[in-house]
């Protein structure tokens, strides 16, 4: 048995990460990997594809229930789906109340504290688009992913969270051992998409792992709540996933700590390819109107 | 022991500024550029003291102050004995500070007073997680089961609700519709605002204003309440040892009528009573300010300062509070002045000649750094150095223009680290402060006096409180435990302070 592997995906909100990390791990587990995957979302739709339904018994919908999370015991949280994957979903609290980040800090800590990890070779952290605060920066703090992957696209937004995101990784990399393992670019078919994701790659100092073409039979099999893997097996799109699949599986050990940029990097990165023109200042600010009258 | 006896008051002026300078050397230099502005020497004919103040501690140096949940929780809400006070959030903030301040009341404890009880919402992992709202909302129905003659509740802030974000506010509203009215006060005194307990004093003096005073609108005066020319509220006694006892003695004497007592042995109907009256003393201005001012802007009540402590500031206060009533009451006034006179001349014959010359020097909160300074004058007593724990400008004002003499060394909000070095270099007789000051001191040498608590004993204000103020300063300060204590290993036991290192 290999040692374990701990890697995460990050990712703007709405970017494809849950997609594109159950797909990418159901190709992992196809390849013989035995896998976890934590979903780190108070939605608790991280693990939806594998398991073909929204888990409805997450970590702390149960330990509320049950009076502390100390009541729990791993069998009641943990779901085996697709290709044997291990799914559990951490939960949280209903939108706009209690601390959901605080929740993600109990459920790993539970996890790891009554031997989830056990007899496994990935773990894999699904976590919200945005690290909003502390907690929800916890599977990149005190050793747990080892490898960050970062799902983006060529758009101006998505970007700037990726390279958001590689300062938070750049900040636990110095006190544990957090690595950016890659960006993965899910295309959204914006301009010179794969020239930007290449680039910003290459700024952040680190690779483009993976370019995931953009498919609708993603779709098909998402609304039949399946990874492509299981409902197009044959498919170029489930190729194209067991390739990126293969990819992580030799990156291990290859992460980097990344070399984040400023604002004013990034927007000149954009105009370099043209995305956006030379920022006028004297229109900054300016609405249509007074820009008219000028 | 003291010096300043043998010193004039330039020698002593060049003595503490050489002292600041001194113990401003041991910091960084930024810090030392911060503390340096908290630290002064008294000018006279200044408007103020001369210091910074209400800023923000430095980190490394121990503080002497509290947060805003104490400040609330502790002094302003906690001693409103027929209400119950909900520490929400963990146990530890309501736990350490159980039974608030030491402060008297009547009645039955557990039956129609909850003073000394401890009420907690102590939140788990899961109350931060999914937010607390309805784990309140349970406490209250709890409390109405078990308490049923309580007749009031108000939540008392912990940080962690303010992080969280729990909509306290709405569960105090439903639940008091749900109780036929109930008053159910939300206050928002999370520990992480404000530098200081200060804060809290203010957040809570706003939350009586919109939580009791604006919901009692429109209603009658509480029933059977009837109101007479000389209605007066005592605000800002917090009734430690029984001070505000014997404080109300003294105004009921002198033929007012005592409406509410803010909020030492004091009741929610007390406070919903207050608009009603003609006139609020205020004794504490740092901790109930606010509300006097708002009182006075809504209601029209004037308010007035006054000071309790020893018996030449007694009867400046007497007069000065008999100057807002017609003559009957300045009459009685001076009929309370005249029958005390006795019993202050007995105490001055016996203690003076025993602390005559004494030094005093003095770190407390709220009115204390200034107004316990005419009741050691009265008994021939010097305070040679004072300071506030949460003091603003406006206390520092109060104190330059009406308390402190030429040279006196100020601190403010001071460190650990300065107050011992003060202390060791002044060498004063007395040292009044708080509970963790006090064996540091004691071990020093020094006598010391517990200054918010009264060290257990009280009351301090009032023509009573001055007799027993007297006999403990004489007490620390003339026991016979002091010529006892000698260091075996050094040759000549000159007396003289150190501090312990």
């Amino acid at each position: 048995m290999s040692a374990l592997r701990q890697i995460a995906f990050y990712g703007k909100g709405g970017i494809g990460k849950s997609t594109t990390s159950q797909n990418t791990l159901a190709a992992l587990a196809e390849m013989g990997h035995r896998i976890l995957i934590v979903g780190c979302d108070p939605k608790a739709d991280s693990t939806r594809l594998i398991l073909h339904a929204k888990a409805q018994d997450t970590i702390l919908s149960l330990a509320a229930a049950a009076g502390s999370v100390e009541d729990l015991e791993i069998e009641d949280v943990m779901k085996v789906g697709y290709q044997d994957i291990r799914c559990v979903e951490s939960g949280g609290p209903e939108p706009g109340v209690g601390c959901a980040g605080r929740g993600v800090i109990t459920s790993i800590n539970f996890l790891e504290e009554n031997g989830a990890y056990e007899d496994i070779d990935y773990v894999s952290y699904d976590v919200l688009g945005d690290v909003v605060c502390g907690g929800f920066a916890m599977p990149i703090r005190e050793n747990k992913a080892q490898e960050i992957y970062i799902v983006m696209s060529g758009e101006m937004m998505a970007m700037y969270a990726a390279n958001n995101i590689s300062k938070g990784i750049l900040k636990y990399a110095m006190s544990g051992g957090v690595r950016l393992g890659g960006l993965i670019c899910n295309e959204r078919q914006t301009d010179k998409e794969l020239e930007l994701a290449e680039n910003l790659a290459k700024k952040l100092g680190t690779q483009l792992i993976y370019f995931v073409p953009r498919d609708n039979i993603v779709q098909h099999a998402e609304l039949r709540r399946m990874t492509v893997l299981e409902y197009a097996p044959e498919s170029e799109q489930a190729n194209h996933y067991r390739e990126l699949a293969r990819r992580i599986h030799n990156n291990a050990g290859n992460g980097v700590i990344p070399t984040p940029i400023t604002m004013d990097e990034l927007e000149d990165m954009l105009m370099e390819h043209g995305v956006i023109k030379t920022i006028d200042e004297s229109q900054v600010g300016k609405s249509a109107a007074q820009l008219e009258l000028a | 022991m003291s010096m300043s006896e043998t010193q004039n008051v330039a020698e002593i002026k060049a003595r503490n500024k050489e002292l600041i300078n001194e113990v401003l050397q041991v910091y960084p230099e930024k810090t030392a550029k911060r503390r340096a502005k908290h630290l002064n020497v008294h000018e006279a004919g200044k408007s103020d003291c001369g210091v910074k103040s209400n800023l923000k501690s430095i980190p490394g140096v121990m503080t002497i102050r509290g947060c805003a949940y104490a400040g609330s929780k502790g002094v302003v809400w906690g001693p409103i004995k027929d209400m119950i006070h909900i520490s929400h959030g963990p146990v530890g903030c309501g736990q350490y500070s159980w039974a608030a301040r030491r402060n008297y009341y009547i009645g039955t404890t557990g039956i129609d007073t909850f003073v000394t009880m401890q009420f907690t919402s102590d939140f788990q992992e899961k109350d931060i997680v999914f937010g607390g709202d309805k784990k309140l909302a349970k406490i209250i129905d709890e409390i109405q089961d078990l308490f049923p003659l309580n007749n009031g509740i108000s939540i008392q802030s912990e940080c962690p609700i303010g992080l969280i974000g729990d909509d306290i506010e709405a569960v105090s509203k439903v639940k008091s519709k749900e109780y036929e009215g109930k008053t159910i006060v939300p206050v928002r005194c999370e520990g992480f605002r404000g530098v200081s307990q200060s804060l809290g004093h203010h957040i809570a003096n706003d939350a009586i204003r919109d939580w009791v005073f604006d919901k009692a609108q429109g209603k009658d005066a509480p029933a059977g309440f009837e109101a007479t020319p000389y209605d007066v509220a005592i605000i800002g006694d917090y009734n430690i040892g029984g001070d505000a006892w014997s404080s109300r003695i003294l105004l009921e004497e002198m033929g007012l009528r005592v409406i509410a007592q803010w909020s030492g042995d004091g009741t929610l109907a007390e406070l919903e009573a207050t608009p009603k009256a003609k006139l609020n003393v205020l004794h504490c201005y740092r901790s109930m300010n606010y509300i006097s001012r708002h009182m006075e802007e809504k209601y029209g009540i004037p308010w007035c300062e006054y000071n309790f402590f020893g018996p030449s500031k007694i009867a400046e206060s007497l007069r000065k509070i008999a100057s807002y009533f017609d003559d009957k009451i300045k009459e009685g006034a001076e009929r309370v002045i005249a029958k005390y006179q006795a019993l202050v001349d007995d105490v001055i014959a016996k203690y003076r000649p025993r602390l005559e010359g004494k030094t005093v020097m003095l770190f407390v909160g709220g009115l204390r750094p200034r107004h316990v300074i005419g009741a050691y004058e009265d008994l021939g007593m010097e305070v040679v150095g004072t300071g506030y724990e949460f003091g603003h400008n406006d206390d520092y004002q109060r104190t330059a223009q009406h308390y402190v003499k030429d040279g006196t060394l100020i601190y403010d909000d001071v460190t650990g680290y300065e107050f011992e070095k003060f202390v060791e270099k002044v060498q004063p007789d007395l040292v009044g402060s708080g509970i963790k000051e006090k064996y540091v001191f004691q071990k020093m040498g020094v006598p010391f006096r517990q200054m918010h608590s009264w060290d257990y004993s009280g009351p301090y204000h009032g023509y009573d409180g001055f007799a027993i103020f007297a006999r403990d300063m004489d007490m620390a300060i003339n026991a016979p435990v002091w010529k006892m204590a000698e260091t075996p290993w050094k040759a000549k036991p000159k007396p003289h302070l150190l501090a312990a290192e």
